[in-house]
């Protein structure tokens, strides 16, 4: 899987060297900015990771998480995308980490869905703007929406079997 | 926190964690270990990815200009209307907080009622940084399911909503 994202890495990369050598510079200068500016934060939330999976035991991922964890899981990872505030370069790395540990896509889409559209935290916020009964409604369509994901995805990758 | 010192007790808690991690190596402390082999392994298997993804993220924002976007904004009508609202979000950074002012001012230049809770739902779900970190670390599969059942139905929902709320008279404040 990894072979497609260096091919089209390096596809780009080509196209924008023959378009414009300067723009394609900044465009690296940017990139190693953001990724020395981001590593801290992703090496502490990688210690918390490998902390946390050292001292829960399988079983207990298993059973919160895991492939037979059934809705409860997807329910866990509804309300905890709803509620935590996570940027993406933190959220898809550690969805990343907990496949490897085997839980299964079907919640870790519920938990990133919830995750970007979600906001009980940002509530105040979107109530300014919107007011309170639309920010309701648009937050239940969300996490609707999300759960209908959440279910596709579990019938596609076969987690799910009718 | 400020910013610095949070950069401060984020590096301190890495040292921590080294120094920990090489005593628990040298005094052949178990836990210890197996936490440090599980840090370096996971470690590695990110380094594959993520200086792709920042490469792809950062071509991006060279190559795509939002003024351009925002300035057809508006102006189609019908399903175009709803297609600049995918594109404009795409080229959205940061998440919901940054998207409402710029939904209010969308509005406020004209946007309809349907097209500005449309974008609100899509920058939420499909801005493309966001997704091209997404799909190195979950694989294409994961998100295009995700775009393919969420977009349609962020669609419609925007487009009741905004019928409903244009006969109400309802409004975006500020």
């Amino acid at each position: 899987m990894h072979i497609y994202l260096y091919i089209i890495t390096a596809a780009a990369l080509v196209v924008s060297v023959i378009a414009s050598r300067k723009k394609t510079l900044a465009a690296f200068k940017i990139a190693a900015t953001r990724f020395f500016k981001v590593l801290p934060v992703f090496l502490v939330m990688l210690i918390l990771f490998a902390v946390s999976i050292t001292f829960l035991p399988n079983e207990v991922i298993g059973k919160l998480l895991g492939r037979n964890s059934g809705p409860f899981g997807v329910a866990i990872a509804s309300v905890v995308g709803s509620i935590t505030l996570m940027p993406g370069f933190i959220a898809f790395p550690l969805c990343g980490a907990l496949l490897g540990k085997g839980v299964p896509y079907m919640v870790l889409s519920a938990f990133t869905t919830t995750l970007m559209n979600v906001g009980i935290l940002t509530y105040p916020l979107e109530r300014r703007y919107l007011g309170r009964g639309v920010t309701l409604v648009r937050n239940g369509v969300c996490l609707a929406v999300a759960l209908i994901v959440a279910v596709v995805t579990g019938l596609v990758f076969g987690e799910i079997r009718l | 926190m400020k910013p610095r010192r949070k950069l401060i007790v984020n590096l301190a808690l890495i040292a921590g964690f080294a120094v920990f991690a090489g005593v628990s190596l040298m005094a052949d402390f178990k836990p210890g270990r197996q936490i440090g082999a599980t840090f370096t392994s996971t470690l590695w298997e990110m380094m594959k990815l993520l200086p792709c993804a920042f490469v792809l993220i950062a071509l991006f924002d060279v190559w795509v200009k939002r003024e351009m976007v925002i300035r057809h904004f508006g102006h189609g009508s019908g399903i175009r209307g709803y297609l600049w609202a995918i594109l404009l979000a795409g080229t959205t950074i940061g998440g919901l907080y940054v998207a409402f002012p710029l939904a209010y001012s969308l509005h406020k230049k004209g946007a309809k009622l349907g097209v500005t809770f449309a974008y609100i739902g899509f920058s939420g779900i499909c801005r493309i940084p966001m997704t091209l970190f997404e799909a190195s670390f979950m694989g294409a599969k994961f998100t295009a399911v995700r775009l393919a059942v969420s977009i349609p139905l962020i669609t419609i929902a925007a487009v009741l909503m905004g019928r409903y709320l244009t006969k109400r008279g309802y409004d975006i404040t500020e």
